[in-house]
């Protein structure tokens, strides 16, 4: 997979707060990037950052092989972004909206005739096409925010924090077409966000962001990794017979056995493990009502990152104390 | 050298300028203000002697002024009878000073709703996403105010020219307007007052946070036009077509100064700060 953003030690201060430092990422062409961290962390200064609208006080970056300090506008005509702000022109029309920002991107005339009508039809919009936008809802005004972010066919998406302020009804449909635009259509996106709900569903890589400091970067599934090297299978057992904690040690690849209420808790070094594990409880006697390997989501590898870097805060303020 | 994205920066100026045609707040000052300084107040001034019995006692307090003036700034009125007098004056003389309101209050006007309209409707950040360079932002911003109030200015001048020659006709018996005093006024001072507005707005509007904000701290570029009203209604200063050449290229360099200055305050990375 060719990389489609790359950057390297990229840096931004505002007077003596760096609002982004030290990052280094890559994202992959066609890949959904999510970028998580609470608010201030540095996510909108990063995108920012990367479409040459703010320059870097260190570090640099490349934008689909740009560079944004000196190709700010290439990069610009060839990504879209969502802004936190939908920042539509309330007084026009979704179709005046889409025909301006089109213009503005270089769209031809008649090619932009009809790609408006294909997103309004796409974004459900249709209907209200010649209505002004400042009688949308939120929902609405995100959706024809997405639309206008898409009208030049951009290589990238910036999505920043596309179902804040959205009631649930309105965040799913946002978060549907995100998926559709991801899995259907191959486009890059990059999200920021601080919904860990949303990220888990739409991003195949996830960069922890902190106090402008990247924390970790992976799958949800290599984090989850990189935290808890252990795996834990939850054994539902009823009437477990004597000695099943040695049967069940005795298992090549099990390390651990412990009790959790009525849940026996194995700790396994694979989930391949698992069948072993099953078959060698069933021949000691027990009867197997339920097994469940026990996944840590991205929300409890968010967290987990938050603790870290608090410990490491209290250390920190400790040692200098 | 480079090529401008100028289908982008005309873009941006067809759109704000379709949004000030949607707000009342926006478009009504720039109509009333030409339309109550070139066509009421003029006809009014011209019309008065008719309702004045005694026309010649009034006027001998402006004769200290009429002797002030250079001949060749109102041709003819030496010899001309008192109402032709008062129709000269007021209309060719004292009214010079005001048509330097409209460019000012035009630009202004457009200026502030254009930059910091973008503010105020949270529409900025979109708006420096786009793929136009910061010079190419800021010259579509110029434009859409620069444009409009150029031509209002024209139009202003044509509707005064008429007006006044059609209400003064009976009394002057010719047409007498433009007088010499009014080409630099029209087409080198108001242009130059107009740049020098726009660049002090731009200056106003990239720290001004709401419209009337901008509005009311741009109100203070009227105080040189009335110092201009006051000098040449008592005769202090009376400022000939030599003297409006000069003092339109000084405010051509003040305006282009302005300008540049503006240039530097409205760029991307500052603006993107007051998102």
């Amino acid at each position: 997979m060719d990389t489609i953003i790359e950057t390297q030690s990229l840096g931004r201060q505002f007077g003596s707060h760096w609002a982004v430092r030290d990052l280094t990422l890559s994202v992959g062409r066609g890949q959904v990037f999510g970028f998580l961290g609470p608010n201030g962390a540095g996510k909108t200064t990063t995108v920012r950052l990367l479409n040459g609208i703010l320059q870097p006080s260190a570090g640099s970056a490349q934008v689909l092989s740009l560079d944004p300090i000196e190709k700010g506008t290439q990069i610009r005509r060839r990504t879209g972004v969502l802004t936190e702000n939908p920042s539509l022109y309330e007084s026009l029309t979704a179709r005046q909206n889409l025909r301006f920002f089109g213009t503005v991107y270089g769209v031809e005339p008649e090619i932009l005739s009809q790609r408006i009508e294909a997103l309004l039809t796409r974004f459900g919009l249709l209907q209200r096409g010649d209505d002004k936008t400042g009688t949308y809802s939120r929902g609405m005004k995100q959706r024809l925010a997405i639309a206008r972010a898409l009208i030049h066919e951009p290589e990238i998406l910036f999505l920043d924090e596309p179902t804040s302020g959205l009631d649930p009804a309105a965040s799913r449909d946002v978060l549907d077409l995100v998926q559709e635009l991801a899995q259907r259509l191959g486009h890059t996106i990059f999200i920021c966000t601080h919904n860990l709900v949303e990220a888990e569903k739409l991003c195949d890589v996830v960069g922890v962001i902190h106090q402008g400091s990247l924390r970790a970067v992976g799958s949800p599934e290599q984090l989850a990794r990189q935290l808890w090297q252990r795996n834990v299978l939850e054994l539902d057992l009823r009437g477990s017979p004597e000695g099943l904690r040695s049967t069940l040690l005795a298992v090549p690849g099990v390390t651990g056995v412990a009790y959790e209420g009525e849940l026996t808790l194995v700790d396994i070094a694979d989930e391949e493990v698992t069948p072993a594990v099953t078959q060698a409880a069933v021949s000691a006697g027990a009867r197997v009502y339920g097994v469940h390997l026990r996944r840590h989501g991205l929300e409890d590898v968010y967290f987990a990152l938050e603790q870290e870097q608090a410990d490491t805060s209290d250390k920190e303020g400790a040692s200098h104390a | 050298m480079r090529n401008w994205n100028w289908r982008g920066m005309w873009a941006i100026v067809a759109k704000d300028l379709k949004q000030v045609r949607q707000n009342t707040m926006v478009w009504t000052p720039m109509v009333i203000l030409p339309i109550l300084l070139q066509v009421i107040l003029p006809l009014v001034m011209i019309l008065l002697p008719r309702m004045v019995s005694d026309m010649g006692s009034e006027l001998s307090d402006l004769e200290p002024l009429l002797a002030a003036i250079p001949a060749e700034l109102l041709p003819g009125i030496r010899e001309a009878s008192p109402e032709v007098v008062w129709v000269m004056l007021t209309s060719a003389y004292l009214f010079a000073p005001f048509f330097l309101l409209i460019p000012m209050m035009v630009t202004s006007i457009l200026a502030a709703d254009s930059i910091v309209g973008e503010k105020e409707r949270k529409t900025l950040e979109g708006l420096l996403y786009l793929p136009l360079t910061d010079q190419e932002l800021y010259l579509a911003k110029t434009l859409v105010s620069i444009i409009p109030a150029l031509v209002i200015t024209l139009v202003s001048f044509l509707l005064y020219t008429l007006v006044v020659n059609a209400a003064g006709y009976g009394v002057v018996g010719r047409v007498f307007f433009p007088t010499p005093l009014w080409w630099p006024l029209v087409f080198w001072l108001a242009p130059a007052v107009a740049v020098a507005a726009l660049g002090a707005t731009v200056l106003i509007s990239s720290r001004a946070t709401t419209y009337v904000q901008a509005q009311q701290s741009s109100g203070l570029l009227v105080l040189p036009v009335v110092a201009w009203m006051v000098s040449q209604a008592t005769g202090v200063f009376i400022m000939g077509p030599g003297m409006m050449m000069l003092v339109g290229t000084l405010i051509w360099a003040i305006g282009i100064w302005l300008i540049w200055l503006g240039s530097k305050t409205l760029s991307r990375s500052r603006l993107i700060s007051q998102v």
